[in-house]
C-alpha cells in the first residue's frame, strides 16, 4: 500500500516537490507549510505555538482523527470519582478559529520523507516543509501473554483517553461485593511513570466507598516504581489491607491472562479476577515507525530542537520520542513542543531561536486532598535531554501541604489544557 | 549543641545569598523602640489581642498564618500551607520587605530597612515567644541580614521577545489570562514585585519546591525578560 501510494504521488505534484529545493517550494506556495500529526499534549501545543507566534507567516495543518481529545491526565481522578468524563474532553475549535490552524480530522496513514508529503486515510496528501510527529503510544504486540487488542473490551488498558477509561470505570462499578480488581503494570519505559500507581490509589478510593471488601492485585514486571515510598505510605494510611503489589522479585513479571475465563496467572498461580486492567509494554505511535524515524520502539531525537536523528525536517515530540532523561508525560510533551515550535519558526521564518529549556512536574492524587508531586528541569546536551535539578514530595508531609499540592494540580490542569487548546 | 554543629552551613548559605550582617547581636531594649512601628497594627505581650494584624506572641517557630481566629490574606495562607515557618531568617526577610516573601500580603508596611534595627526587633519579639530557649542567643540568623535585591538587578531592562519564549514554560501552570485557580496569577505585576518574588524563590526564602527549581535556573537577564513580558500580558 505504501509503495502504491508513493508511485501514485510520484506522477504528480510530489515529483515536482522532490525536484525543487524546499525554499523554492515554500516560495511557490506563498507560505512555508508545517504539518503536525497528532493533536495531543505535544501536537496541539506545537501547532498552537507555531501558528500563534508566527502570526500567519506559517501555514499550519493539524491532523487528528478525534474531534474531542480526552486527556489521559486526570483520567485516574475520573476513575476515583473526582472528575466527570466531560471535564476531560477538549475540542479543536479555538485552534482553528482563533489561530487559523487547518484542523483535519483524519488519520495520517503514511509519510513520504523524500517527497515530503503525508497521506491521509480519507485520501489525499499534504505537502510539508517541516513535519511534527506527536502520535503518542501504541502497544507492543505479544507483550502480555494471552492479551492482544481484540481483548481490550474484556480487559481494558485504559491507557489512551476516552472510551477505554469509561469502560474500565463501568467495570469497576459492576464488580461483585468482595471481588478482585487486577492490574498488569507495564515495563519501562512507558507513558506517565506514576500513572498505574495513581490509578491503583483512585480505584481503591472508589472501592473503599462502594465495595470495601474488594481486593486489588498489581502484577508488576518492575522491582520498583515512581514515587513508590509516597504511594506505599498512602496505601497504608488510606487503604490498609486492600492492595497487594507483586513486584519483580515475587514473579510479577511472569504473567499471562485469559480474557475469556477472566483469569490472571502470576508465576504459575491462577487467580479469578472480576476486572483486569492490562497495561502492556509500549512503543511509539505506529505512524512514527511508518515514517521510518524509529530505532527499536522509539524515535531518537536531537535534544536542542526535537528534530529526528533520521531527518532534519521531521520533529518527534512527547511519548513517541527517545530524548533522554524526561519522563513520558503530558507536561514533558508540552514543554518539548515549545522548544520545537521555537526552532521550527526560526528555520522557516527569520524569528529568533532561543536555547532549549525543558521542565516537568507530575502530580498524583492518593486520596481526597492527598496530593504528591515530583518534578525536574532539563537542558539540551549533545547527547540527550539531561536532567539539571529536581524535587519530590516527602513522606510524612502535613495535610495542609498535601491539600495545597492537590489544588495546585487542578490549577496545572487548567493551565496546560488552555496552553494546548487556546 | 546540635544547632552549633549546624552553624557553619547556615552561615555559608546566608553569605552565599549575598547577605550583609549587622555588627551586633540584637538588643531587645533597642528593639522595643523599633516595635513602635508595628503597634499601630500589632500587639505583643500580656493580654495581646488581634488588631489589624494578628498578635505576635509565640511567633518564632510557628507556621505562617497559623494563629487561630485571625483572618489572613489568601497569599499568607498559601505560604503557610507551603510550609513557611517563622524563623529568625524568614522573619528578617519578611520585615525587611513584606512583599518579597508574600507578594499579596495584606500587611501594608514598607519594611524596616536597617539590618541592625531588624536584629534588635527580632531580639525583642523573641522574648515573647512561648519557648525562647529554642532560639539560642547566638544563632547567627538572629542578626539582621539584607535580602534586598541589588538595585542594579532591579534596573535591568528585560527583552520582552526573549521573555515571551521563556514565559511559555511558565504557562503550563500559570494562566495567560491572569485567572488563578490553585496557582496564583502572575500577569500585570509591577516588574519590581515580580523580580523580587523570583529572587525570593531563587534564594529559597520562599518555600515552594517547584518555584525554587524554576527560579533557581534563571539568570538576572532571564528574570528581567520574564518580568517585562508578564507586566503587559492581558
Ligand atoms: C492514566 C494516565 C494518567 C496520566 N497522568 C498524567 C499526568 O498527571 N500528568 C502528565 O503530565 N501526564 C500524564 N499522563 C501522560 C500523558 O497523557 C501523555 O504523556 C501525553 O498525552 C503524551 O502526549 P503526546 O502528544 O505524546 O501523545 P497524546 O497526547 O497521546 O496525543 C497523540 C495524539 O495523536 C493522535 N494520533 C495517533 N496516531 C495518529 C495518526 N496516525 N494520525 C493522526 N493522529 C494520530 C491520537 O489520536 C492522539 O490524539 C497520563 C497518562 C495516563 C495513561
Ligand atoms: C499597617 C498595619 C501593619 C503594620 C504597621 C505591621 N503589620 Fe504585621 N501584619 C499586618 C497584617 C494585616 C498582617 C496579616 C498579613 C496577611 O494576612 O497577609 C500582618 C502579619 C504579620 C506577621 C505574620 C503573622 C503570622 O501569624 O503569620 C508578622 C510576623 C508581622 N506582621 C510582624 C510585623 C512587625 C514586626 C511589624 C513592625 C515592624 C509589623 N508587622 C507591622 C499588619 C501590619
Ligand atoms: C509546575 C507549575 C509551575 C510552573 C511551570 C511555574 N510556576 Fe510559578 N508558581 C507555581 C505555584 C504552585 C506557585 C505558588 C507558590 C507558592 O505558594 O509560593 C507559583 C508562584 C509564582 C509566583 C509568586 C506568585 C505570588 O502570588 O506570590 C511567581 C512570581 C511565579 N510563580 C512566577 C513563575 C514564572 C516566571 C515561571 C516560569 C519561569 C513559573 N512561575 C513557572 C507553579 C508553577
Amino acid at each position: 500500500m505504501t509503495l502504491n501510494r508513493r508511485m501514485f504521488l510520484g506522477t504528480g505534484a510530489a515529483a515536482a516537490a522532490v525536484l525543487n529545493a524546499p525554499a523554492v517550494l515554500a516560495e511557490s506556495h506563498g507560505k512555508p507549510r508545517v504539518v503536525v500529526i497528532g493533536g495531543g499534549a505535544g501536537g496541539a501545543t506545537a501547532a498552537r505555538y507555531i501558528a500563534k507566534d508566527s502570526k500567519g507567516a506559517i501555514d499550519v495543518t493539524l491532523i487528528e482523527p478525534s474531534r474531542t481529545y480526552f486527556t489521559c491526565f486526570f483520567s485516574n481522578l475520573y476513575l476515583g470519582g473526582f472528575k466527570e468524563i466531560d471535564d476531560l474532553g477538549h475540542n479543536y475549535g479555538t485552534l482553528a478559529a482563533k489561530y487559523g490552524i487547518n484542523v483535519v480530522h483524519d488519520w495520517a496513514v503514511d509519510v513520504d520523507r523524500d517527497a515530503k508529503t503525508v497521506s491521509l486515510a480519507g485520501g489525499g496528501t499534504l505537502p510539508y516543509d517541516k513535519l511534527v510527529l506527536s502520535p503518542g503510544i501504541d502497544f507492543v504486540e505479544g507483550a502480555v501473554d494471552g492479551w492482544d487488542l481484540s481483548a481490550q473490551n474484556a480487559m481494558p488498558h485504559a491507557y489512551k483517553g476516552g472510551s477505554q477509561t469509561e469502560l474500565l470505570k463501568a467495570q469497576i462499578a459492576g464488580m461483585p461485593e468482595g471481588g478482585t480488581f487486577a492490574m498488569v503494570a507495564p515495563p519501562n519505559p512507558f507513558r506517565c511513570p506514576p500513572g498505574p500507581y495513581e490509578r491503583v490509589s483512585m480505584v481503591a478510593h472508589a472501592l473503599k466507598a462502594s465495595n470495601p471488601t474488594a481486593k486489588i492485585i498489581v502484577a508488576d514486571p518492575k522491582g520498583k516504581f515512581s514515587k513508590q515510598a509516597l504511594f506505599q505510605e498512602g496505601w497504608a494510611n488510606h487503604y490498609e489491607g486492600m492492595i497487594d503489589w507483586i513486584g519483580e522479585d515475587f514473579g510479577g513479571g511472569n504473567v499471562s491472562v485469559d480474557p475469556n475465563a477472566m483469569t490472571l496467572t502470576i508465576d504459575g498461580e491462577v487467580t479469578d479476577v472480576d476486572v483486569c486492567n492490562v497495561i502492556p509494554a509500549m512503543k511509539a505511535g505506529r505512524i512514527a515507525e511508518m515514517a521510518g524515524v524509529t530505532e527499536g520502539n522509539w524515535a531518537p531525537v536531537n535534544a536542542a530542537d526535537m528534530s529526528s536523528k533520521a531527518d532534519a525536517d521531521v520533529y518527534v515530540l512527547g511519548d513517541a520520542s527517545n530524548q533522554g532523561d524526561m519522563p513520558k508525560s503530558g507536561f514533558s510533551a508540552n514543554s518539548q513542543a515549545k522548544v520545537c515550535a521555537n526552532a521550527v519558526r526560526g528555520a522557516l521564518t527569520d524569528s529568533k531561536v532561543f536555547p532549549a529549556k525543558f521542565s516537568n512536574t507530575c502530580w498524583s492524587l492518593i486520596d481526597t486532598n492527598d496530593g504528591v508531586k515530583v518534578g525536574a528541569t532539563y537542558e539540551a546536551t549533545e547527547e540527550k535531554i539531561a536532567k539539571v535539578d529536581g524535587f519530590i514530595s516527602a513522606t510524612g508531609e502535613s495535610a495542609d501541604l498535601r491539600q495545597a499540592t492537590y489544588e495546585e494540580s487542578e490549577g496545572w490542569y487548567t493551565g496546560i489544557t488552555s496552553d494546548m487548546f487556546g | 549543641m546540635r544547632l552549633r554543629v549546624l552553624l557553619p552551613a547556615a552561615l555559608a548559605a546566608v553569605l552565599a545569598a549575598g547577605a550583609v550582617f549587622g555588627d551586633q547581636f540584637g538588643d531587645a531594649e533597642a528593639g522595643e523602640k523599633v516595635f513602635g512601628q508595628c503597634t499601630g497594627c500589632h500587639e505583643i505581650g500580656d493580654n495581646a489581642r488581634d488588631r489589624i494584624g494578628p498578635h505576635l506572641n509565640g511567633i518564632f517557630g510557628r507556621k505562617a498564618a497559623a494563629h487561630d481566629g485571625y483572618r489572613y490574606s489568601k497569599s499568607m495562607q498559601r505560604a503557610g500551607k507551603d510550609g513557611l515557618i517563622w524563623t529568625a531568617e524568614t522573619l528578617d526577610a519578611y520585615l525587611e520587605n513584606p512583599r518579597a516573601l508574600v507578594s499579596k500580603t495584606r500587611m501594608s508596611f514598607r519594611g524596616v530597612k536597617d539590618a541592625q534595627d531588624r536584629a534588635n526587633l527580632l531580639a525583642y519579639m523573641r522574648d515573647f515567644s512561648d519557648n525562647p530557649a529554642d532560639i539560642p542567643e547566638a544563632e547567627p540568623t538572629a542578626r539582621g541580614t539584607d535580602h534586598d535585591v541589588d538595585p542594579a538587578i532591579l534596573a535591568l531592562e528585560g527583552d520582552p521577545e526573549f521573555g515571551e519564549y521563556l514565559a511559555s514554560e511558565c504557562l503550563t501552570c500559570h494562566q495567560s489570562d491572569g485567572s488563578a485557580d490553585g496557582i496564583p496569577s502572575i500577569t500585570l505585576w509591577p516588574t519590581e514585585d515580580f523580580v523580587i518574588a523570583m529572587y525570593a524563590y531563587k534564594r529559597k526564602l520562599r518555600p515552594h519546591p517547584v518555584m525554587q527549581m524554576m527560579a533557581g535556573r534563571l539568570n538576572d537577564e532571564e528574570i528581567a525578560a520574564l518580568a517585562a513580558y508578564f507586566k503587559d500580558l492581558e
